[in-house]
Formats: C-alpha cells, structure tokens, sequence
C-alpha cells in the first residue's frame, strides 16, 4: 500500500503530475499538496516568421543551400591546399601553412554542412512538436512472473540448487581459473631483478668521475667557482649500450659550491664535501622530478613539479612543499688530476620513497 | 515497404526496392517505425552531452588516422626528419614518429592537433553534462545507474588522456610518466612491484609507450565505445527528461520528432563540433613536442602545465604540507601520496553514490522525468556548489607557480591560500550556494503571487506612487509553481515498534536536506493574495 513518509496515511491522489506512479509507489518525504496548480497544457502554437513571411521563408531556404555550396569549396580549398602547399624540407614556416589552409579548408567544409543542416531543421522544417506517453520503466507483473518462471524451470531442470556438491565445486573451479592468468603477469618484468634491489643503487662507485650533463666532459675541481651549480652525470653514462636513461634517472646530480661558512654541515658529513663543493641527488625525493632550479643568493633547490624546496647550506633538508626527506648526498673528493670524483654510491636509495625503503 | 506484396507489380523506386531489400533481411522497418518519430526533448543544456559524443567520434576518427603513422616503440634513433633544431639527436622511435606526423606528412600536424584539442574537449564536455545532469536532478530514478555509467566513461576518458598524452615520449610526457611512477611507488606494499611491473623494469624502460599503446587504441577505446552504447540505449528505454513548462509532464517526452528535425539538428551539430575542432587546430599549436625535445630524466621544466584534467590530481599532490611521510614497522608510509590518493577515491566514490544517497534520504521510488530548475532543491544545489569549489581548489593548485609568478605571490602564500580553498572553501559555497536558491525561490513565489515589476509607476488618487505590477500567465505561472517540497522525515517506530539506526541516519540527513525549503504557491495562497491586494 503507497503510503508517504510523513503521516503514514494513504495518498491522495491529489499528485497530478506522478498520477502513473500513484498509488503503487512511495512518495517518500515529498510533501504533496492537495491544493496545488493543475497543469495548464500546452500554449496555443506561434509561427515562426518563415511560416508566415514567404519572403522569410525564401531567404532561409538561400542561406542554407548557399551554406551547403561554402561547404563543397571548403572540401575543395582543403584538397588544393594539400597540394599547393607541399612540405618543403628544413622549413617549419611551410608546416604552419600547410597546416593552417588544409585545416581552414577543412573547417569551412564542416561548418557548412552543420550551420546548414541546423538552420533547415529550425527555420524551415515543419516546427512540429510530438508529446509521446511515457510508460513505467520495468516489466510488468505478468513479464516478471515469467521471469521468475524461467529462472525457477532453469534451476529445476538442471539441478542448480539441488545438486550443491556440483554447484560449489563448480564455483570453487570458477574462482581458481584466472589465477594462472595473474601469474603471467610477473613477465612483464625481468624475473631475474629485484625492483628493491635495483633501486638500491645507482651507477656512481668509488672513484666515479664527476662529468657534464649532456656532455660527459669530465669537470675540474678547480673549475667550481663559488656560487655555481652544474649539471653532473657519471662519467661513462653517454658510453652506455643499454639502460642509459634508466641509470641516468637514478644518477643525475647536482654540484654547487657555496662560501664554505655557509654550509651547515653535518659532523661525520665534513668529508663528503670537497672545498664548499657539495653534490646533491637531482631526483626529488618527492615523487621523482628533476630539482633543477637553484636559486644561488639563498642556496635554495626548487622542485618544479610540486615546488618543494630544499637547502642546499642544510643538507638539503626540505623546507617547504610535500616532500619529506632531504636530497641524498653523493660523497666526493679529487682524484690525483684534480678531477672530481665520487667516493662511493650514494648512501641511501635516491628518488621517490617506496614501501620497502627503511 | 512492408505493403508491398509479391502480388502487387507496381513499379517502385529503387529507394523503395532497396529499403525492402534490407528490410526483408533485418526487420528493420519495425525500428523506424518505433524509434523514427520518437519526441526528443529540447534545450541547450543537452547539447553537452552531445558535444561529448561528437568529439569523441571525432578523436576515434583522427586518431585511426594517427596509428597508420605512430610507432609505438622506445627504441633508440637518431632522427633524421625534417625539422632541423632535432636533427641528429638521440630519440625513441614513438618520439620520432610522432615528429614524422607532424613535420614530414601532410595535414599530420593538423589530424594531430585536432586529436589532442578533440580529447581535451572530450572531457570537458563530459564533466559539464554531469554538471547538468547533477544540477537538474536528471539522475534521479530511473537514471541512477546511468549516471554511474556516464561516470565510468568520465574516468575512462582521462584515463584516455593520459595514456594519450605519454605516447609521444616527449620530455613532458616522460616526466608525466615520472610522476605516476613516484605515485604508485607511495603505494603500501604494491606500490614497489606495481611501478617494476608496469614499467617492465627500472623507470623508465623500453616498454611503457607500447603497453600504455595498447590500452590508449584497444582496451580503453573498446570499453568506451560499449558504455556509450549502452548509455544511449538506457537513453532511448527511459526516454530524454524534459524541463517543466506547460503541458510537460511526468507521463509525456515532449520535443520534436526524431526524424526529421532532431536528426538534422543533431547531425549538424556533429559537423558544428567537428568544424569548431578543425578550426581549433588549424589555428593553435597544441603540444609542441618538439620544442621539449625527447625524454631525459635530467633537464628543468618550470612553468609546465599537463592536460587540464590531470589538473586536480597534480594540484592535490602540492597542496600536502612538508613532512608527511613517516617509517613505520620497518617501512615508509608515504602520507603525502597517500592522503591526495584517498581523498580523490573519496571525493569520486562520493560523486557516483550521489543518487543513491539522496534516494535514500528522500525515501522517493517514483520515476522522475521533469528535470529540477536547480534552485528548486536548495541542499543538491550547494552540495554540488560545495564539490565544484573542492574540484577547482585543486585545479587552481595545479598552476601554483605560475598563480604566484603572474601574481607576484609567494609560492607559500599561494598554496596556504588553496588550502583553505580545498578545506573551507566547500563550506562557504555550499552555504552560498543555499541562500542565493532560496532566495530564488522566494522571488519566484512573490512573481507568482504579485506578479512581474512592470516599471511602470503611477500615482494613487490619495497621492501614493505605486508601481504597477503585471500579473503572469496561467503558461509562465506553471514554470514557477510546478515543483514539490520535501519535509524531514519524522522518525516513527516500524512494525515491531523500534527505531533502527538507519532510520536514524535517514532522519538525520533528511533533516540536513530539507529543513530549510520554501514552497510553491498553491492555489488558495494566490487567491488569498488577490483579495487582499484589492482592500
Ligand atoms: S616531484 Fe618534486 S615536489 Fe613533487
């Protein structure tokens, strides 16, 4: 029985504008009013101007084929543009072009036939205006008890109910069978690697040269002005037959000297730096962008991705942005030639925490 | 057709003879004859929906043409195509085709650009017919599940986006790649395997832009393509909603008929939506992979922004303050992926129950096929005020910089500021949001009852100037009174004379939804207005 939310009396059949659903659905909290505003129906029709001025009607009959006709110069601009306007090698001016009249060519041909189109559908054909009655989504009672009927003959007939061992094995085979297919998955990585493992290092080793970023030119200590900053690879990265980038994400470091009474360093760190020369992973320890951008007077690293900001006079200790541990810092000294070297791996995995990092 | 009978040797025309053709084999006289002068209801809020659909036909279309020419492959080359600043440098093949489209084949850059500007387009035209549809109250039952649907096809598509926007293999889309690789590693205990895996190896390996290929043309595409079907389907089963107005009503879809109007406004509105992309691409350089060069874990690149809709995402990850990521039992608990993460499945899983829990609250099993004017439900209003001020905090947050470099703000300031936005920004609008529907509302009922400021003063007999108002007409009155009320739900003992804990719930938010509501004028209250009016 359809009863509202508020009093638990029946309905009035007052709702005109639900009358289908009434009496067999809940109103729920509506408040339905039994003095309320019957529907007037529909307003008395209005002609558009092209219905009743021929000359109207004239004109909007031109502006469409006219806008149909645009629409086939437009498709044959584009085809003469195509061929009038080749891509000449080593000139991008000609790419803009070409790119431009195919496109503007292009464009007049579909606005042709879409202004066209619409303005016919709205000036020109008949304006009628259907009202088509809306039946109760679902089926009706007589549908859902064959339904019923069929699910009910179904489990009879085969026993699904019934027989349970079969059924529960089946269910138990059914639940098993993807499994395999998960498995698979562990190709689509290398099976002899170990992703902790590997994140673990990097490609810097005792004595590891310190070179340019792109150049792989190795870099002289004595070369390090104060207040500059480099962009550092290990030397022999660009020689790489395989995983040059790879080991370049993990590798790629940042070398600044500052006014050595500047650096605020770490006791047991004193040795890591060379000459107010410090090196800093480039990997944010954020989620993995390269912290490029060095602002010198306040010594400040900023990550353009999130903009974390870390001290390069505090060990690169974060302060600010949604970074949380410092760069790691990479140990260097100079070799006998004076060259910049790292003296070991970095000490901690660089780059974007994961689960298992402690 | 179907009168023509073997018996009947009239000449017909080869229309006619092949419309029987066909017919004979299919029955399909028996769907145009149901579907083609079927009413489709009217308004230009529904085009959205339609705008979503044509530049999603036009994105398939411009991207087949694309695949004939794209390699989706990390393999190292030197390109050697014709764009000069390039030539020589180190590149993967996917890069260099995608350098290929748009410098070396003819109207390439043109398919190209209209490909990224259609799916941009794409999405936001989906999140504005949700916008729609929330606001208007058009997911209502029988909808509910529809919405849902169009949902998933909101989340597929920027899953489409982004898997777009990584296969040229750019420096951009390689740092995108980066930062979705930092994300899943923040994951606990999958995060490390789930990045191996899906990289096939160390980041950033040489297997993602195929694999990212394969959902971005096969997978994803499929899945979208059965949604719409089925989308539209439910469409034509539930018929369009329509917008009360006289003679409208929840028994009838009012419009005009499918063929011919309908569809030579529809179909010429595709030509509309596909001519205005054209025409966007023909004029404006969208991603200029080529001024970033290939892919290189090293260089800067300040001031970049990724593709609208990734927007939210990014701007959730900077608005973490410093510091939260702690080790735990021996592991990291990375907060600062972790909390955007959860928030963002929140915020979404919020988004699609949204009909659920408003049916629950209202306790309403009708079918609803007038949409709402969306002052008409005040709380649905400011809710959805509340969710768009949350949305578009993180969106703001994503060009963080570039509001505090064009600003001239600290980039601290900033991010404080779009804090509070995200946090207590949704309280403010929603609150807003409330008041400004109510205050609608009331307008309405005094139009309705005193009728329209006419402008026109004229002076009383006594000497008082009085402005002369114009009463409306039975048609206009309808659009202002035809709308109903709720009342909170008094909690009254069930049959076995308890009150559950969901009913409590229920009474609760009901409570929240609908104390405060203003009803439409009745019949008796217009008439009471009229004689008092005449003293
Ligand atoms: S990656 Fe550096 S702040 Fe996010």
């Amino acid at each position: 029985m359809a009863q509202d939310d508020h009093s638990g009396a029946e309905l009035a059949a007052a709702d005109s504008s639900h009358a289908a659903n009434v009496p067999a659905v809940k109103t729920g909290t509506a408040l339905i009013q039994a003095d309320a505003f019957e529907n007037p129906g529909f307003p008395p029709h209005r002609p558009r101007v092209t219905d009743e001025d021929p000359k109207k009607e004239r004109r909007a009959q031109r502006t469409v084929y006219t806008l149909f006709y645009l629409s086939i110069l437009g498709s044959v601009w584009a085809i003469a543009a195509y061929m009038l306007f080749p891509i000449e090698s080593n000139d991008v001016g000609a790419v803009r072009l070409n790119n431009m009249f195919i496109g503007l060519g292009a464009t007049l041909a579909l606005l042709g036939i879409g202004f066209g189109a619409v303005h016919w559908a709205k000036a020109l054909m008949e304006d009628v205006e259907l009202a088509d009655e809306r039946h109760k989504i679902g089926g009706n009672e007589v549908a859902r008890a064959g339904a019923v009927k069929v699910f009910q003959d179904a489990d009879r007939e085969s026993g699904f109910t019934r027989r349970s061992v079969i059924r529960n094995s089946l269910i138990g085979a059914l639940v098993v069978f993807p499994l395999p297919a998960i498995v698979l998955f562990r190709g689509w990585a290398p099976q002899d690697e170990h992703p902790v493992e590997l994140l673990s290092h990097t490609m810097w080793q005792k004595g590891t040269r310190l070179a340019l970023d792109p150049s792989g030119a190795p870099i002289k200590a004595a070369d390090v002005t104060i207040g500059s900053a480099f962009h550092v690879i290990p030397e022999g990265l660009n020689d790489l037959e395989h995983g040059r980038l790879e080991q370049k994400a993990k590798a790629a470091v940042l070398l600044m000297r500052l006014n050595p009474e500047d650096l605020n360093e770490n006791v047991n760190r004193t040795s890591w730096s060379y000459n107010g020369i410090v090196a800093y992973s480039k990997i944010c320890t954020h989620v993995g962008c390269p912290v490029a951008l060095y602002e010198q007077h306040t010594h400040h690293l900023l990550c353009p991705c999130h903009q974390s900001q870390f001290d390069v006079a505090d060990h690169c200790k974060v302060i600010f942005g949604p970074a949380k541990r410092p760069l790691p810092q990479l140990p260097i000294a100079v070799d006998d030639e004076g060259y910049l070297i790292a003296q070991s791996d970095f000490t901690e995995p660089v780059g974007p925490s994961f689960w298992e990092r402690h | 057709m179907s009168t023509a009978t073997p018996t009947a040797p009239q000449r017909r025309s080869a229309t006619a003879a092949a419309s029987n053709y066909i017919d004979e084999r299919t029955s399909l006289s028996v769907f145009v004859k149901e579907l083609g002068r079927k009413a489709f209801p009217d308004h230009w809020s529904f085009l959205l929906g339609e705008v979503a659909l044509f530049s999603f036909v036009v994105v398939l279309i411009t991207g087949t043409f694309l695949t004939f020419f794209f390699q989706a492959s990390m393999a190292e080359v030197e390109y050697d195509g014709s764009y000069v600043p390039l030539k020589g440098v180190e590149m993967s093949v996917a890069m260099a085709s995608t350098l290929d489209i748009s410098f070396d084949i003819r109207g390439g850059l043109f398919v190209r650009q209209m490909h990224h500007w259609g799916a941009l387009l794409f999405v936001a035209a989906i999140g504005l017919h949700m916008l729609r549809v929330f606001f208007t109250g058009a997911f209502r039952k029988p909808r509910e599940l529809n919405w849902v649907i169009g949902f998933t096809m909101f989340i597929l598509a920027m899953g489409e986006g982004f898997t777009g926007y990584s296969l040229p293999d750019d420096l951009l889309s390689g740092n995108g790649l980066r930062i979705i690789d930092g994300m899943i590693k923040g994951i606990p205990l999958i995060g490390t395997w789930t990045s191996f895996l899906l990289f096939g190896g160390e980041f950033p390996g040489t297997a993602i832009v195929g694999r990212l290929y394969s959902l971005h043309i096969l997978l994803l595409p499929a899945l979208l393509v059965a949604l719409v079907a089925v989308h539209l389907l439910f469409v034509v089963v539930h018929k369009h909603t329509h917008y009360a107005a006289p003679g409208r009503t929840q028994q009838n879809a009012v419009g005009p008929p499918i063929l011919p109007i309908y569809a030579a406004k529809a179909g010429g509105f595709f030509f509309i939506v596909f001519g205005v992309l054209a025409l966007i691409a023909s004029m404006f350089t969208i991603n200029p992979i080529w001024n970033y060069g290939p892919y290189d874990p090293s260089p800067v690149s300040a001031g970049t922004q990724p593709d609208w809709y990734i927007g939210f995402a990014d701007g959730a990850l900077r608005l973490i303050p410093p510091g939260w990521e702690f080790v735990w039992l021996d592991r990291t608990w990375s907060f600062n992926i972790l909390v955007p993460l959860i928030a963002l499945g929140l915020f979404i899983l919020l988004v699609v129950s949204y009909p659920f829990i408003e049916a629950f609250v209202t306790g309403d099993k009708r079918e609803h096929h007038i949409a709402d004017r969306p002052r008409n439900a005040p709380t649905r209003t400011a809710i959805g005020a509340a969710g768009v001020t949350f949305y578009a905090g993180l969106w703001a947050a994503a060009s963080s910089d570039i509001l505090a470099t064009h600003f001239r703000l600290t980039m601290e300031g900033v991010i404080h500021a779009l804090q509070a936005v995200v946090l207590i920004g949704p309280f403010i609008a929603y609150f807003i949001a409330k008041r400004v529907c109510l205050a609608l509302q009331k307008k309405d009922r005094e139009i309705v009852l005193h009728g329209y400021e006419s402008g026109r003063i004229v002076k009383l007999p006594g000497g008082e100037f009085i402005e002369v108002h114009q009463p409306l007409d039975e048609y206009d009155r309808w659009k202002l009174v035809s709308y109903e009320t709720n009342q909170p739900l008094m909690l009254r003992p069930n049959d076995r004379g308890k009150i559950t804990v969901a009913q409590k719930i229920r009474a609760g938010m009901s409570r929240w939804f609908f104390e405060d509501r203003i009803a439409p004028v009745t019949k008796g209250e217009l008439e009471a207005s009229h004689h008092s009016s005449q003293h």
